[in-house]
């Protein structure tokens, strides 16, 4: 078990599988809302859902309508099931406030590097916590 | 967060309660920024008519009360939408009836939004219906304080005029619009403003396509970051500014730059880093512009162009001029379509002007409002684009599944004639 440490800025807490990049991710023009999906063609995560999982990240980029559409996969029942991501943007921040997940920002060791998609993670929105719970992620984790 | 007792009264419902569910969502993006405080604008662009199926919903369940609510509020309560507290504009939105027949855009959501410029009207929201309200009359001054979504908008407030904003979103403008409030942080805190990092062109920079590519390379390599850019830059116009902008916020997500010397804020190289050590300037040369062109251009196979997209940012009237020169006694490829994107305002001034009529002779379409990426529509059948903004090659292809070609507008006018696109970089 691992435990990653930082600052809850949307509370709730919520157990799912993690989807990790280390590339940012554009709401307009990179996700499709009614599928849940990353639609922007170079991403890594081109064609992957989020919906349901733990959306692991480095921050946001792209248009302002960032938001929005997070906020809209919430209205479509897309939404990912927590936010976890490092990079303090006002994109983000009122993304992560208007899809209404539990969302943990700046968390240490850093989450991109210590869970792997396909972990199952609980994330703690109050307490600023996440946990790693299994790993069954696609890559073994060093230091183990 | 501090709260001033003007402030705390928003929040206790004095003023009504849209106005405290506003100040509600203020605190909680606030707090979780880490801001201070707020601070006080006058000057808010936001988007509350863009219709999408989402919004429909809402609309047909509470009208646009519940539309406004729950989008540019986060609220789930019903509300009564008082008048906006400061003045507040709508930025680019869907299409208007002038693109009618021309898309598959769907005409209810043509309706929709003229039923949302009648409610929010008569709120006192001034609808320019553009990417670019710099460019219609909303023009904030050196220093002030604003709230503006549009990330083309935010780079271009913040950079050539030096007002200060960060890039909001659909529920901050709308809070902002009934408090006249936004977290004071980010790009509002002089602090934050100096640059972080140094670009060297040690290419010629001049011209629309240059400064594109100049921009898009910035923005992949600073990514939130606050570039500086020097060397061998050509006098930028207005039209330039704004398409480097909106290609450093599309790559990566820029809201301020500085070209020393000719930016507000930074009139020599060492103010655009205040008291920090300037960096070492990464070099953007012959082959960084290359690189960059590919990428953009990796997007396209077939050289059958079918469609041609001019405007992005909204074109300003100097660019409409020039296009018309560009048309001026020939006529479009057979199958291929040229719109021309750009404010109502603005399109009044071609018309008067004649440009529209030399377009509109060639076969072209001077359209207002919206473009195909904010739209996700573009002409029935169009497999391959052309166009000489690399914001709009950049999404298309992710949102509307077709090919792109990004070039220079001479390139781009070409193809719409030709019907094949021959751009390349020399």
């Amino acid at each position: 078990m691992i435990e990653l440490v930082g600052r809850g800025i949307v509370p709730g807490r919520v157990r799912a599988p993690a989807l990790v990049t280390r590339e940012p991710i554009s709401g307009f023009g990179g996700i499709d809302v009614a599928t849940g999906t990353v639609i922007e063609p170079r991403h890594e995560l081109f064609g992957q859902c989020f919906t349901g999982r733990v959306l692991v990240f480095p921050g946001a980029k792209g248009s302002s309508g960032w938001s929005g559409f997070f906020q809209s996969t919430r209205l479509m029942g897309t939404a990912p099931a927590a936010l976890v991501f490092d990079v303090i943007t006002t994109k983000a921040v009122l993304g992560a406030i208007v899809t209404r997940v539990p969302t943990v920002v700046q968390a240490a060791p850093a989450p991109v590097d210590t869970i792997r998609t396909g972990d199952l993670v609980e994330v703690d929105g109050d307490t600023g916590r996440i946990v790693v719970i299994r790993t069954d992620g696609v890559a073994v984790h060093s230091g183990e | 967060m501090h709260l001033t007792d003007e402030e705390k009264r928003m929040r206790d419902g004095v003023e009504g309660d849209a106005v405290a569910v506003a100040m509600d969502l203020l605190i909680r993006y606030g707090d979780a920024l880490q801001a201070e405080r707020l601070v006080a604008t006058r000057n808010v662009a936001g988007t509350m008519t863009q219709p999408s199926p989402a919004k429909a919903k809402l609309v047909a369940e509470g009208g646009w009360a519940k539309a406004f609510a729950v989008m540019n509020l986060d609220s789930d309560r019903e509300l009564e939408i008082p008048s906006m507290r400061v003045p507040t504009c709508q930025l680019q939105h869907g299409f208007g009836a002038d693109a009618e027949g021309l898309t598959r855009y769907p005409a209810d959501s043509i309706r929709l939004q003229e039923d949302a410029e009648s409610y929010f009207t008569e709120r006192g929201v001034r609808v320019l219906g553009t990417c670019t309200p710099y460019q219609v009359g909303n023009l904030p001054v050196l220093g002030e304080h604003c709230a503006w979504m549009e990330s083309s908008a935010v780079v271009y407030a913040n950079s050539v005029l030096g007002a200060r904003t960060n890039c909001e979103g659909a529920a901050s403008t709308g809070a902002a619009s009934l408090t006249g409030r936004i977290p004071y942080w980010g790009n509002h805190l002089p602090a934050n403003r100096l640059a972080t990092h140094l670009v060297r062109a040690e290419t010629p920079v001049e011209g629309f396509r240059e400064w594109g590519l100049l921009g898009y390379f910035v923005g992949e390599l600073v990514q939130e970051a606050r570039p500086a850019v020097v060397g061998s830059l050509a006098p930028a116009s207005d039209a330039d500014l704004k398409h480097f902008g909106a290609a450093t916020a599309t790559s990566g997500g820029v809201e301020l730059y500085h070209l020393p010397g000719v930016t507000p804020e930074a009139p020599t190289l060492e103010a655009a880093f205040g008291r920090s050590r300037i960096p070492e300037a990464v070099t953007y040369g012959s082959r960084e512009r290359r690189a960059t062109y590919e990428t953009l251009n990796a997007q396209g196979e077939s050289t059958e162009v079918d469609f041609v997209l001019l405007g992005c940012p909204h074109a300003s009237l100097a660019q409409v001029q020039e296009i018309a020169g560009l048309l001026e006694g020939r006529r479009l490829a057979d199958d291929v379509q040229l719109w021309i994107m750009l404010p109502r305002a603005l399109a009044a001034d071609a018309l008067r002007q004649g440009w529209t009529r030399t377009i509109t002779r060639a076969g072209g379409r001077v359209l207002t409002e919206s473009c195909p990426a904010m739209s996700r529509a573009a002409p029935p059948g169009t497999r391959v684009m052309a166009t000489d903004s690399a914001k709009q090659a950049h999404y298309l292809p992710a949102i509307l599944g077709i090919e792109a070609w990004f070039g220079t507008t001479w390139e781009c006018v070409d193809a719409a004639v030709t019907g094949r696109w021959r751009g390349e970089l020399t």
